[in-house]
């Protein structure tokens, strides 16, 4: 039972990690309606400059910096791609971020450099047994995971304040629920698209530092962006909570079907387990947990 | 001036329908064909014909199978990567357990295979949309990758997990140069490439397209969307199965899983998208267009004496990359294909617009 627990808790702590990613994609697409393809990329590339950026100035100062240079990113997208491809289809839109993934892998690895870089901002790294008084022997599970998960936690007290509370969030929520609505209230459409992709650049700045120290700075933590997919269709497009929620159960759902079922497949199933744990919630309900009833009308 | 078709007069229903219903077009295409039939294999250098033909052609295939499921039907998909490693698959194991089967019932029966297994990937497309359904479709993907790297039975037991092509002869006749390779290649493409424009023109091309403009519409006009969309997912899987099945066999020769993997899916589908969704023609337009860019890039930078080292030329490629793609969409959004419309209308009028 020990054992079961430790793999369940394993999986959730996993899960918090795509979380972090799948919120990313989450606040573009519900206040612009764009499918990000290039979060992954932009986590990629906020670590990379994070990690180079402390070579010279401590932490703090660094990590500001590498703030500025997400919101920068964000007014040169919002100028160079969002603005010239208004009002057209999403798949285009979408190819257009697959686009500035490939540019910006390309362009964080020129100027940042390609090696594996070891990224320690001073998070705790040691295994812990917690829940003795629980079970025979309690749970191993490791500090990191547990600051992963707090700072997760975190995040999204801190947005769902921003979103709920400030006035700014509820420009944000207006423009979600619709474009010319909110446009003809009076609330900028372009500085709005501005905010909300420097938010979700300084989210992915998060995650870099989570994935980062877990695994260094590499060109695959862009590959993470893929498995952030499978939550996201898990827990809909256009709800926080369902990317925390659909990553947790992903999350758990993988390592607990690769200890489980795995060795009977061959091993190596997480690759797709995740999406098909989503499929399956998918057949049964189209929009995913959390995502908005799709209405349609001819 | 030269293009117009002023004067040809359409007297019966079969002129009519025919595919190119304007005589500069139907002798364009002449002219074309004469070039890849004729003059290309006789004035071409064996390497245009292997890095640069081959592939083309290939991939225009790939590109037509995508566009009848993304651009006609509407049904976004990233997983064509895993329906060619199907195709590759199938046409191996039957290649090396059938030995007696001629080469092309095997392609056929390569691209039957991975039509199967694109209708059964198909089928969550009658629940679900849009992104949701483009990333179920990477299920797909992520699950061929994973089962021909470790299902053994797939690669025949091989302990690298790579495999190879045996030997093809087509009634006796050895396919074992680079001009035999592209005739085969070539006059396969043209017959599935002439198929589907005419599947596209027919009854089953209109269903997809009204199931791509509003599927509930369709539905209520009496387009049945299973049969539709299934159907879409069935036919583009078999184009991708057989353009596969080719890539295994002509173009790699040996290959592993890895070669079908995601890139080449979002490869296809940057074809699509920069050739012209919803166009026959443009599949062909963004194969090219794909396959020249980093040749172009790899050649210029030695071109101009700055040689580079290969880490900062792939770094630079995806940048380039990235941007032209971003460029390309903003330029024009539907596409070369479209591009190539407007340049005709201008045509017809030239030179005298008004």
């Amino acid at each position: 039972m020990g054992f079961f627990f430790e793999v369940l808790f394993g999986g959730f702590l996993a899960g918090v990690l795509y979380a972090l990613v799948a919120l990313g994609f989450v606040l573009i697409f519900k206040a612009s309606g764009v499918f990000n393809f290039a979060q992954g990329a932009m986590v990629l590339f906020a670590a990379l400059s994070l990690v180079r950026l402390m070579e010279w100035m401590p932490i703090p100062i660094a990590m500001l910096a590498s703030v500025a240079i997400m919101i920068v990113f964000a007014l040169v997208v919002e100028r160079l791609v969002l603005r010239p491809l208004v009002n057209q289809e999403g798949i285009i839109l979408f190819m257009a971020t697959i686009g500035v993934s490939y540019f910006i892998d390309g362009f964080g690895q020129t100027v940042w450099g390609s090696d594996v870089y070891k990224l320690d901002v001073g998070l705790p790294n040691e295994p812990v047994i917690i829940l003795e008084s629980l079970f025979e022997g309690g749970i191993l599970v490791n500090q990191f995971d547990l600051v992963a998960a707090v700072i997760a936690g975190l995040l999204v007290t801190v947005l769902a304040i921003f979103f709920q509370k400030t006035r700014i969030g509820r420009a944000l929520r207006a423009v979600a629920d619709d474009h010319q609505a909110a446009q003809s209230v009076g609330i900028p459409l372009r500085d709005i698209w501005v905010i909300v992709w420097s938010t979700s650049g300084i989210v992915a700045l998060v995650a870099g530092i989570v994935w980062g120290s877990a695994l260094g700075v590499q060109f695959s933590i862009s590959l993470v962006a893929l498995k952030a997919l499978p939550v996201l269709i898990l827990g809909g497009f256009t709800s926080v909570p369902g990317a925390i929620v659909g990553g947790l159960i992903i999350g758990a759902g993988e390592k607990l079907a690769e200890v489980y079922i795995g060795p009977t497949f061959g091993g190596g199933i997480e690759n797709w387990f995740a999406y098909m744990l989503a499929l399956l919630f998918l057949l049964v309900r189209p929009q995913g947990l959390f995502g908005e009833r799709i209405i349609e009308r001819v | 001036m030269l293009y117009r078709e002023a004067g040809q007069f359409k007297t019966t229903y079969g002129d009519d329908q025919a595919v190119f219903p304007i005589r500069q077009d139907r002798w364009g295409m002449a002219i074309i064909l004469a070039i890849a039939y004729v003059a290309l294999p006789w004035l071409a250098t064996d390497y245009f014909i292997t890095s640069i033909m081959i592939p083309f052609l290939i991939y225009a295939l790939a590109a037509i199978g995508l566009n009848l499921l993304t651009g006609y039907c509407g049904q976004v998909s990233l997983g064509t990567g895993g329906f060619m490693a199907v195709g590759a698959y199938a046409a191996y194991n039957l290649a090396i357990r059938v030995p007696e089967l001629n080469l092309i019932v095997i392609f056929i029966l390569a691209g039957g295979a991975a039509a199967m297994v694109g209708v059964v990937f198909g089928v969550p497309s009658l629940r679900i949309k849009g992104f949701y359904l483009a990333v179920a479709t990477l299920a797909a993907q992520f699950f061929l990758d994973w089962a021909f790297a470790r299902i053994k039975w797939f690669t025949n037991y091989t302990p690298s997990g790579s495999v190879a092509a045996p030997p093809l002869d087509i009634f006796g006749f050895a396919i074992n140069t680079p001009d035999r390779r592209y005739f085969l290649i070539l006059a396969i493409v043209t017959v599935m490439a002439l198929a589907a424009k005419n599947l596209v023109r027919g009854r089953v091309g209109r269903s997809w397209m009204a199931i791509r403009d509003m599927d509930i519409a369709a539905e209520i006009i009496g387009i049945r969307p299973l049969r539709a969309k299934l159907s879409a997912f069935a036919v583009s899987s078999f184009f991708a199965g057989v353009a596969g099945a080719l890539w295994a066999f002509l173009h790699l020769g040996a290959w592993e899983p890895l070669a079908f993997d995601i890139n080449r899916s979002f490869l296809l589908l940057f074809m699509v998208i920069i050739g012209g969704l919803g166009s026959i023609l443009g599949c062909f337009l963004g194969a090219a267009f794909i396959l020249m860019v980093p040749l172009a890039l790899n050649q210029i930078p030695t071109a101009l004496g700055m040689p580079l080292s290969t880490a900062m030329i792939s770094h630079l490629e995806f940048m380039i990359f990235g941007a032209m793609i971003v460029f390309f969409l903003i330029a024009e959004p539907h596409g070369l294909a479209r591009l190539w419309a407007l340049a005709k209308e201008k045509l017809r009028l030239w030179p005298f617009p008004h």
